[in-house]
């Protein structure tokens, strides 16, 4: 789960890491209000999206008084910010963080994530900070440092000495960045962090580091043990089916494809829209109803794709171990008739109790295309976007 | 011959009181596997089956000679059990269990490195030696005893119907084992494809990988260097866009790694024969194995 810059600085603030002084605003009065309590300029006004590359798309912008920043909370609420994060739609921005602007001698990089091949925390920090860091990674990998820490034994000394003096702090800042990388392990640990990243860390020109940027995102299968941050979650950043879908418990993911489908577990949902592809047409989403799924499931992942008004046919293919054919059967039979579904529906169903759920749907009486394999499948979804 | 279980192996079914634990334990039992003792702690005393339930792995253990834990405890106190299990002597351990936090299975990698254990999973539908032992949540049904295929794999369904493809050719299975879907796992593509390689009856192996990671990379390196025998590929997720996860936790492509793209291409370069048309696996399986 991700959060915004705004919320993850005030996570900075509680862990004490230093961040620029600023407030979010949802208004541009409260913006101009903002800027007033921070008393100082310049400030600048930063559209709050999950996505990056905010700056090349135009919505941070500086503002040397009261005047600018009224100018720039205008521009910048309630714009749609395209960056090349947010894809040719983007994203409408309904709030700014203001924010006092700094003397900046440096900008670094530091990050935090999982690695999962080595079951390490990795802890990597950079002195090409501002740059997108994948970048720096592919361009000049030596200029990345890097350091695994065991989690059974965490963060020690000499993780934070190696990087402080691998990015050739000056000797007054050394402390500071130690402290500060304490700190950050400490909050990535405790709020089961799959990723942190400050880009860019500064060093004013007094010798101070500060995060200038904060990019924050949650484990979602920790999130039961966080209540205050599964509070965070900001549902105007996530496709409305998405959302729609998550209160009915279904792993649904939108795609831009025609041929909506829906299937009993990832991997071969992620199969199925590989199939969809090859016969021709494109998946208009992700849906994975899982192993359990219940008659009232299948209804909701109708609804749900059919919400969506590229689809022009579905298919659903389930393998039934637990989910037993026939129990499939009756969800789409019912979901059928509750729905009313106006495209032509291909179904292929095998696994336990085949036989009787391809009974039901033939008796059914409904336009159900019944694919007695994939490839007959593939066929007849083919046919549908013919 | 097969890998990692056979009819001897005795499993002990850690969380065997709760819905799951009760109906796979029927359904482990019906097929054959010697399912000798259940933990849930405070039901000890009971019985689910016949099967006698302890409040605790370790004495479970003791009484009853399980050298084998199967998971279905939920996901904020998995973390535990895979360890408690591993205190209690067991050399292998299934974790079925879907949706346990990152860092708890990092700690427990780090935790299980050294011992005498393995770990299969988290978030996997289990192994399952065909004919023998079935300690997992898959359909017994679809396999066929006997080999000569092995069958690795990250997924839960998309295993099934692989399966249920060769079994359709003709081709049964030595072993077939979900590694599972999550970032951080037990064993790997490696560990599987290593046994494989050992293990007489098994003439060749089916590797169904999916986006996300390097594990399917990392496998297609050992193949070059270390097999003899065919192995056959499948990636799913060639259509899954960036920066989403696919349903499983490790199901993602970040910063422009882990795409389907790129696996297929260190699979072939490793001399892996990848089919692409997941309908047509079967056939394409008798092709090679012949």
């Amino acid at each position: 789960m991700k959060i915004h810059e705004y919320q993850a600085k005030e996570l900075f603030r509680r862990y004490g890491i230093p961040v620029p002084a600023g407030e979010v605003a949802f208004g541009v009065e409260e913006a101009v209000q903002a800027a007033e309590r921070i008393g100082r300029f310049p400030v600048v006004v930063k559209a709050q999206i999950h996505a990056g590359g905010r700056g090349k798309g135009g919505g941070v912008k500086l503002a040397r008084n009261l005047g600018e920043v009224r100018t720039a909370a205008q521009a910048v609420l309630g714009m749609t910010l395209v960056t090349p994060q947010t894809g040719p739609e983007g994203r409408r921005v309904g709030k700014v963080l203001v924010e006092e602007g700094l003397d900046i001698r440096q900008e670094l990089y530091l990050g935090i994530v999982p690695d999962r091949a080595s079951a390490q925390i990795v802890l990597m920090a950079s002195e090409a900070g501002g740059m997108e860091i994948e970048e720096v990674a592919a361009a000049d990998p030596e200029k990345i440092l890097r350091v695994s820490v065991n989690p059974l034994l965490g963060l020690q000394g000499h993780h934070a000495r190696r990087l402080a003096y691998g990015l050739n702090l000056p000797p007054a800042a050394v402390k500071e960045f130690a402290s500060l990388v304490q700190n950050l392990y400490r909050l990535f640990v405790e709020t089961d962090g799959s990723l942190l990243e400050i880009n860019p860390l500064v060093l004013t020109a007094a010798d101070r580091l500060l995060a200038l940027d904060a990019k924050v995102a949650f484990d979602d299968n920790a999130l039961f043990r966080h209540p205050d941050l599964a509070r965070l979650r900001d549902p105007g950043e996530e496709h409305p089916l998405e959302v729609e879908a998550s209160k009915h418990r279904l792993n649904y993911i939108a795609l831009s494809g025609n041929i909506g489908n829906m299937v009993n577990g990832a991997g071969l949902a992620m199969a199925t829209m590989d199939l969809i592809q090859q016969a021709g047409a494109r998946p208009a989403n992700f849906l994975d109803v899982g192993g359990g799924a219940s008659a009232e499931m299948v209804e909701n992942g109708f609804r749900i794709i059919l919400s969506d008004p590229n689809v022009k046919g579905i298919l659903i293919n389930i393998f039934g171990g637990i989910l037993r054919c026939d129990t499939l059967a009756r969800g789409v039979v019912e979901a059928a008739r509750k729905t009313g579904i106006q495209v032509p529906v291909v179904v292929r169903m095998e696994g336990t109790n085949v036989e009787e759920g391809r009974r039901i749907l033939a008796e059914s009486g409904l336009n159900l295309i019944t694919a007695v394999d994939l490839r007959d499948a593939a066929r007849k979804v083919a046919e549908l976007v013919r | 011959m097969s890998i990692f279980v056979n009819r001897d192996t005795r499993v002990v079914v850690q969380g065997i009181t709760g819905k799951e634990g009760q109906f796979h334990t029927r359904q482990c039992v019906a097929y054959g596997t010697r399912v000798v003792a259940g933990v849930t702690p405070g039901k000890g005393g009971q019985e689910v089956e016949g099967i006698p339930v302890f409040h605790t792995v370790e004495e479970a253990v003791r009484r009853t000679g399980a050298d084998c834990s199967l998971i279905f405890v939920p996901p904020p106190f998995a973390a535990e059990a895979i360890c408690e299990a591993a205190d209690a002597g067991v050399r292998l351990i299934v974790a079925i269990t879907e949706g346990i936090p990152v860092l708890d299975m990092m700690r427990v990698k780090n935790y299980l490195a050294g011992k005498p254990v393995r770990l299969i999973g988290p978030n996997c539908p289990g192994i399952i030696t065909p004919g023998e032992a079935k300690i997992g949540i898959m359909p017994g049904a679809i396999h066929k005893p006997g080999g000569p295929v092995g069958v690795v794999s990250r997924s839960g369904t998309l295993t099934y119907e692989v399966v249920h493809q060769l079994t359709r050719v003709g081709l049964g299975q030595t072993t077939c084992i979900g590694i599972g879907g999550d970032p951080v796992n037990g064993t790997s593509f490696v560990d599987c494809l290593a046994a494989f390689e050992n293990d007489p009856e098994t003439r060749g192996v089916v590797l169904v990988g999916e986006i996300g990671g390097q594990a399917e990379e990392t496998a297609a390196q050992f193949v070059q260097e270390r097999m003899s025998k065919p192995v056959v590929g499948f990636i799913a997720g060639l259509t899954a866009p960036p920066g989403r996860r696919m349903g499983h936790a490790g199901a993602i492509i970040s910063g422009g790694s882990g795409t389907a793209r790129a696996k297929i291409e260190a699979l072939r370069a490793a001399g892996i024969r990848v089919c692409e048309d997941l309908g047509g696996l079967g056939e394409f399986c008798r092709e090679v194995f012949r």
